[in-house]
């Protein structure tokens, strides 16, 4: 896959379709990849690499890189082509001067999960079949690659590219998943229960802002949280309440508008799994207002930004207040 | 318990002056009526509003006033606003002085002075220009040359046109941006008055104002024929500890707040152009 | 040396905590591991290392100075500070414990900082040494040898027992009061920390060379046509900064609870937009800028003012955490192409 993926950017950048190439570079090991743009030749054949570690989504670097003027071809992954689509909605990428190439993904791997399995040391990392064969400093160790997925990807939504110039690969579908399956269970509890839940989760905050900075639906020009008018305190916990409200006022800024790409969850430093915020808020929008997924088209209205007489009301003053 | 250098000390403003529409002098007192502290001209102090927040001023009054500290402040950003509207015996919390100030017993000692300032500029040389007075046979002969938009915008000019004018060896040269009815001095921008003025170049210049004035006038006195090692300024950035350890106005191996605020140019050559 | 069964780790550390606070690294349920206070039940992480450092426990991210009470032109000063417990520190890594060194550099310095000072003083650090180093690890480049780690003790396990060697004043007095620690043999840790040295001798990042990172190159790292490529991806959040051991830029913010002010001090980023912000503009613009600085100070600015002590020990934590993988490593390997 990788040899296709530097053979097309290698092609677009000679015959002219694009004069740059966003992408992944090479690392220091087979899995530290960072985005970067590619602007020669020997740059893409030294340093480009599509791997199961090209975890990064490419799509919110288009904002800045499609206002530079001439032409980038980016690779975008189908649950990023989600993000890419969802940008150019808002009209926050200018899609003439960029250039689509869709790629299939098997699935991402983590990292986490290579260390959460005593794994330390790694030097490189093989395919056999289904099997990972990792190469530690302690020996080697084989791996089904089924364990070693993101969370993400084992409840994959769909592998289908929705925006694309061209396709390297089949065009893939939308997939059945239980990804609400967590929220359920979350919904399930007590709301002391969620509530201690989350206190835990979210007290291992630290405010780094990753997956703010992250998210493809993160764009504003400034945050909220970045204007020292605002009465909120970005840095610091000021009170114990301020790393919960980050991520719930977050949550809801995004709702609607979040693809579920969970890049938030793959950058926190912390592991805190942020992406259940959001999932709750699609699960509920799912619920009130049908079935939306945002980024699977480009033209269809967001729930909470189009209206019709039959809307839900949900009240939690009116149906906690027991009217 | 330890008291650390974080933690201000009560002070008291005791007068306000307006000096320009958007410039006030504030004297400040301990809670106690005593000077704060002793400090060094172009030293700085931290004045803070608790609840809005705390910032780096340099000290306007000569450290040869007994009893009070001045600062002169233009209205710009949160602190400064709250300190605008504030009214006498309102107290604030105050620490300091902070940084190295103008090395004026030692190098410029003996030395005809040649001061710039353009606008707000004025504030830290003000307290060098009052020290050099008061110690005036220590120093050669002083000339300053200062710039506002308008004659509204000069600070201090009654102390300017009173006194300073009116002393023996001392030339003050003062120039608005552009034409008004009751000036009849002379109008043009400082870098360009520096010029005509034509100094000779054995004059030590202690320069402080808007970057772009600091730009042009500092090439200006190139042309003139100064060296980089005859011209200091003061510098002005973010700052929330002035302890030399919260970071903020680092550049290159230097601290604003601790290692400056005034450096030769022969020194900021050295260091990353990042202010 | 002393020593100690492994399987008696629990009445060691229900010794310790008699006296004083014990932190240990444990796992916090979320697949990583952090400095907790011990307890009965408690037990030590197989992981290498926190994902937040040891500065922690010396720097917290908030920790409140002083309140204020305002009312009409009257402003009260209420020192209510609270002077830190004694503490011990146990697990303590080679590299987090060198980063003790930099950051009293900066906080021991005149004017001293004494929030801090006084947690430096109240605090044993306890080392242990690295028994399964991995392939972040660095912290050799800085002469810092994880098979014999400094600090008030250091330790050494292996399956059978803890290994225990008090380094300082303040180690022995704690030695003292620990009956059930035993003598050894000094060879007893022979066999460990020969095991380690060559698991480190084979470490993929030993080749990371910083020679030539003086104060005359400072200005051409500066300048370096790098910066722009090393920066472009960069997030501008502050992972790197929150979970580096020698980080230590710090905000200070007023909070109105209703009633007082409180004045804090929280950890703050030069990866922030807002870091040099002023009512008139910020001196970095543009994250090349801030990302530079970052990478400056620890590898030139630093140094330059510390005997030439690079403000980086090696400890790996922003290669495994930065969300776009852009390190410290490959930051120092580009700019060194540069100075060839």
């Amino acid at each position: 896959m990788q040899e296709r993926l530097k053979q097309k950017a290698l092609e677009l950048l000679e015959n002219g379709t694009a004069d740059r190439i966003l992408g992944w570079k090479i690392g220091e090991f087979f899995y530290d990849l960072t985005p970067a743009v590619f602007k020669t030749r020997q740059e893409i054949q030294e340093e480009f690499v599509y791997s199961p570690f090209a975890g990064a989504n490419l799509s919110k670097y288009l904002i800045a890189e499609s206002r530079k003027g001439g032409k980038v071809a980016v690779f975008l992954k189908p649950c990023d082509s989600y993000s890419f689509t969802q940008l150019l909605k808002e009209h926050r990428i200018w899609r003439e001067n960029v250039y689509v190439v869709g790629v299939q993904c098997g699935g991402m791997c983590d990292m986490e999960k290579l260390r959460a399995k005593g794994c330390e040391g790694v030097l490189s990392v093989g395919e056999d079949g289904e099997n990972i064969v990792v190469e530690t400093l302690y020996g080697t160790n084989v791996f089904p690659r089924a364990e070693l997925l993101e969370d993400r990807c084992i409840t994959c939504k769909s592998k289908k590219v929705v925006t694309f110039d061209e396709l390297i690969g089949e065009q893939g579908t939308e997939l059945e998943s239980d990804r609400f399956s967590q929220v359920a269970q979350l919904e399930a509890m007590t709301s002391q229960e969620r509530f201690a839940f989350w206190q835990k989760e979210l007290s291992r905050c630290i405010r780094c802002n990753a997956c703010r900075n992250v998210c493809p639906a993160c764009s504003c020009e400034k945050c909220v949280f970045d204007n020292p008018g605002s009465g909120v305190r970005n840095k610091a916990a000021a009170d114990s309440f301020e790393e919960s409200l980050f991520h719930i006022i977050r949550a809801f800024h995004v709702t609607g508008r979040c693809t579920d790409c969970g890049e938030c969850s793959r950058v926190c430093p912390q592991n805190i799994p942020l992406h259940l915020l959001n999932r709750k808020m699609i699960k509920d929008m799912n619920e009130l207002y049908g079935t939306y997924q945002a980024g699977a088209d480009p033209d269809t209205k967001p729930p909470l930004t189009d209206f019709t007489l039959d809307d839900e009301e949900p009240s939690i003053v009116h149906t906690r207040g027991g009217q | 318990m330890k008291h650390d250098p974080l933690i201000p000390m009560l002070g008291v403003v005791t007068a306000i002056r307006t000096d320009t529409p958007d410039v006030k002098t504030f004297r400040v007192t301990g809670a106690d009526g005593q000077k704060p502290f002793i400090h060094i001209p172009g030293q700085c102090a931290m004045l803070s509003i608790p609840g809005v927040g705390e910032a780096l001023f340099s000290i306007t009054s000569s450290p040869t006033e007994e009893t009070y500290l001045d600062f002169s402040i233009k209205k710009c950003g949160c602190v400064t606003a709250w300190l605008h509207q504030m009214e006498v015996g309102q107290q604030i919390t105050i620490r300091g002085p902070y940084g190295n100030g103008f090395p004026v017993d030692t190098e410029l000692t003996g030395k005809d002075l040649l001061f710039i300032a353009g606008g707000i500029g004025l504030a830290p040389l003000h307290a060098v220009i009052n020290y050099c007075r008061h110690y005036r046979d220590r120093y050669g002969k002083i000339d300053i040359v200062y710039g506002s938009r308008s004659k509204q915008d000069l600070v201090d000019f009654p102390e300017i046109t009173e006194q300073w004018c009116k002393e023996s060896g001392i030339n003050v040269h003062l120039t608005i941006d552009n034409p008004q009815p009751d000036w009849d001095g002379h109008v043009g921008f400082v870098p360009n008055y520096v010029k005509e003025l034509n100094f000779d170049t054995a004059k030590t210049v202690l320069m402080c104002g808007p970057p772009i004035m600091i730009k042009f006038t500092l090439a200006g006195l190139m042309e003139l024929g100064f060296s980089r090692e005859q011209i200091y300024t003061t510098m002005e950035l973010r700052m929330k500890c002035a302890l030399g350890k919260c970071g903020r106005c680092n550049i290159g191996d230097k601290y604003v707040c601790k290692d400056g605020p005034v450096f030769r140019f022969d020194q900021l050559d050295e260091l990353p152009d990042e202010y | 040396m002393k020593k100690i069964a492994i399987s008696k780790l629990n009445d060691l550390f229900s010794a310790i905590s008699k006296e004083k606070v014990l932190y240990i690294p444990a796992d916090d349920g979320a697949n990583q591991a952090r400095f907790t206070p011990w307890q009965e039940g408690l037990t030590l992480t197989d992981k290498l290392n926190t994902v937040r450092s040891a500065k922690d426990l010396f720097f917290p991210q908030v920790e409140n100075l002083v309140n204020f009470k305002n009312s009409g032109k009257a402003i009260q000063i209420i020192e209510n500070r609270t002077e830190p417990q004694p503490f011990v520190l146990f697990g303590v890594r080679a590299c987090d414990c060198r980063s003790f060194d930099i950051l009293d550099r900066v906080f021991l310095s005149d004017p001293v900082d004494t929030f801090y000072k006084t947690r430096r003083e109240q605090g044993v650090v306890i080392t242990l040494a690295c028994n399964r180093p991995t392939e972040t690890c660095f912290c050799g480049v800085f002469g810092i040898d994880g098979a014999d780690p400094q600090g008030d003790v250091t330790c050494w396990m292996d399956e059978a027992a803890l290994y225990w060697r008090a380094n300082t004043e303040k180690g022995e007095a704690l030695t003292a009061a620990l009956p059930m620690l035993t003598d050894c043999a000094e060879e007893a840790i022979d066999p460990i920390a020969a095991k380690i040295r060559s698991i480190l001798s084979k470490l993929p990042l030993n080749d990371l060379d910083l020679t030539g990172f003086n104060r005359d190159r400072m200005m051409e790292l500066f300048n370096s046509p790098q910066w722009e490529d090393l920066s472009q991806s960069c997030l501008g959040c502050g992972t790197c900064t929150f979970v580096c051991p020698t980080c230590q830029c710090y905000d200070v913010q007023d909070f109105d609870d209703g009633q007082q002010v409180r004045r804090f001090r929280c950890w703050d980023s030069c990866m922030f937009s807002d870091f040099t912000m002023m009512a008139h503009g910020t001196n970095r613009p543009t994250q090349k800028e801030r990302f530079r600085q970052r990478f400056m100070h620890k590898l030139s600015y630093f140094p330059n003012n510390n005997d030439g002590i690079f403000g980086c020990v090696g400890c790996g934590r922003c290669l495994q955490k930065c969300p776009i993988h852009m390190h410290i490593v490959k930051v120092a390997k580009a700019l060194k192409e540069d100075l060839k």
